[in-house]
């Protein structure tokens, strides 16, 4: 395999799918699909503990462990950028000073959509307390850009809604973001089976993030594994140059003289 | 609820909020001892008192005030 590693806030990683730990039915089949994966960052959420929950109910970490994984907090189900800041400071201290994060900050909870205001408001604060942000944002090529201006170490612009499985619905958006920021572009949401994740990495995308695809297919551990070859295959695609797509080329693959008559 | 100080030996109870809901704990109680109490001893968690990050080194030196808001997490899965 061609030495092709990914970085990320100086960081090396050799898997460019990313993938979240969410909807998974039990914390079996969370480790299985994981694993199938291949992927080296996975996301967590911060919740409040239980209080009277079964004590002897297994910690996520415990499975997942942060020796073994780069483990990425988010932000999931904050709508403001106070609410994103406070939660990833919770998760800076959970795990011991491991300030890379995943910021995100929806704008309603039917469409998921970012809101892209509170998100550069919540960067600015998180960059400047020393966070490495890995900012979820929608597919404007200007916030990406201003994203990027204000430190975040990774732009992860959305193919579609979250948890929609409906793929690259804007490539040009995601092409307009890749001429336009020098830091990693990991696509994250909308990814909803394999050549979605390839279609992004032909496009030139450095990584794709995805959970629902994975969780939410009647295999999760043959999907993860389908999703870490669909990443390969696509990042190789790329690296290898397509050949131009044309109306028409006039040019078989066969020779045209020495026909038979 | 709060009984004012009186001679020694009177029982001081103080409420403090904790994930969203207001429970009664005898004072003095320090973080750490909270965290015993609740079954958490063991757990990976985080906390915050009032808006503010409580590292875990401090968990011992800090005590419970009346009127506290803390919020305790851990880590779940998500996407």
């Amino acid at each position: 395999m061609i030495n092709d590693p990914l970085i990320i806030a100086g960081k090396t990683y050799h898997s460019r799918l990313l993938v979240g730990t969410g909807k998974y039915k039990d914390f079996a089949e969370t480790k299985a699909a994981v694993e199938a994966s291949g992927a080296e960052i996975i996301t967590i959420a911060i919740r409040r503990s239980n209080i009277g929950q079964n004590p002897n109910e297994p910690n996520l970490l415990e499975i997942l462990p942060p020796a073994k994984y780069t483990l990425l907090p988010n932000t999931a189900g904050c709508y403001s950028a106070d609410d994103a800041v406070r939660t990833l400071r919770l998760a800076r201290e959970l795990l011991d000073g491991h300030s890379l994060v995943k910021l995100e900050v929806l704008g309603d909870p039917q469409s998921l959509y970012p809101n892209v205001v509170e998100t550069l408001s919540a960067a600015k604060t998180l960059v400047k307390e020393g966070f490495q942000v890995m900012v979820y944002t929608s597919d404007d090529p200007i916030i990406a850009k201003q994203l990027e201006d204000i430190g975040c170490v990774a732009i992860m612009p959305l193919a579609s809604l979250i948890g929609s499985g409906m793929g690259i619905l804007n490539p040009w958006n995601l092409q307009l973001i890749m001429e336009r920021v020098q830091v990693p572009v990991i696509v994250d949401a909308g990814v909803g089976t394999a050549s979605d994740a390839a279609i992004a990495m032909e496009l030139g995308c450095h990584g794709v993030l995805m959970n629902t695809a994975i969780a939410a297919a009647k295999n999760p551990v043959l999907m993860a594994s389908a999703m870490k070859l669909a990443v390969e295959a696509g990042r190789a695609a790329y690296l290898a140059g397509r050949m131009p797509k044309k109306l028409y080329s006039g040019a078989p693959s066969s020779p045209t003289s020495g026909l038979i008559s | 609820m709060r009984i004012l100080p009186q001679p020694d030996n009177e029982l001081i109870v103080i409420s403090v909020s904790i994930n969203g809901s207001t429970q009664h704990f005898e004072h003095p109680l320090s973080i750490a001892e909270l965290i015993q109490k609740m079954a958490l001893g063991d757990k990976r968690i985080a906390l915050e008192r009032n808006g503010e990050i409580v590292p875990r080194s401090q968990f011992s030196q800090q005590h419970l005030a009346h009127g506290d808001k803390l919020e305790i997490v851990v880590a779940v899965g998500g996407g």
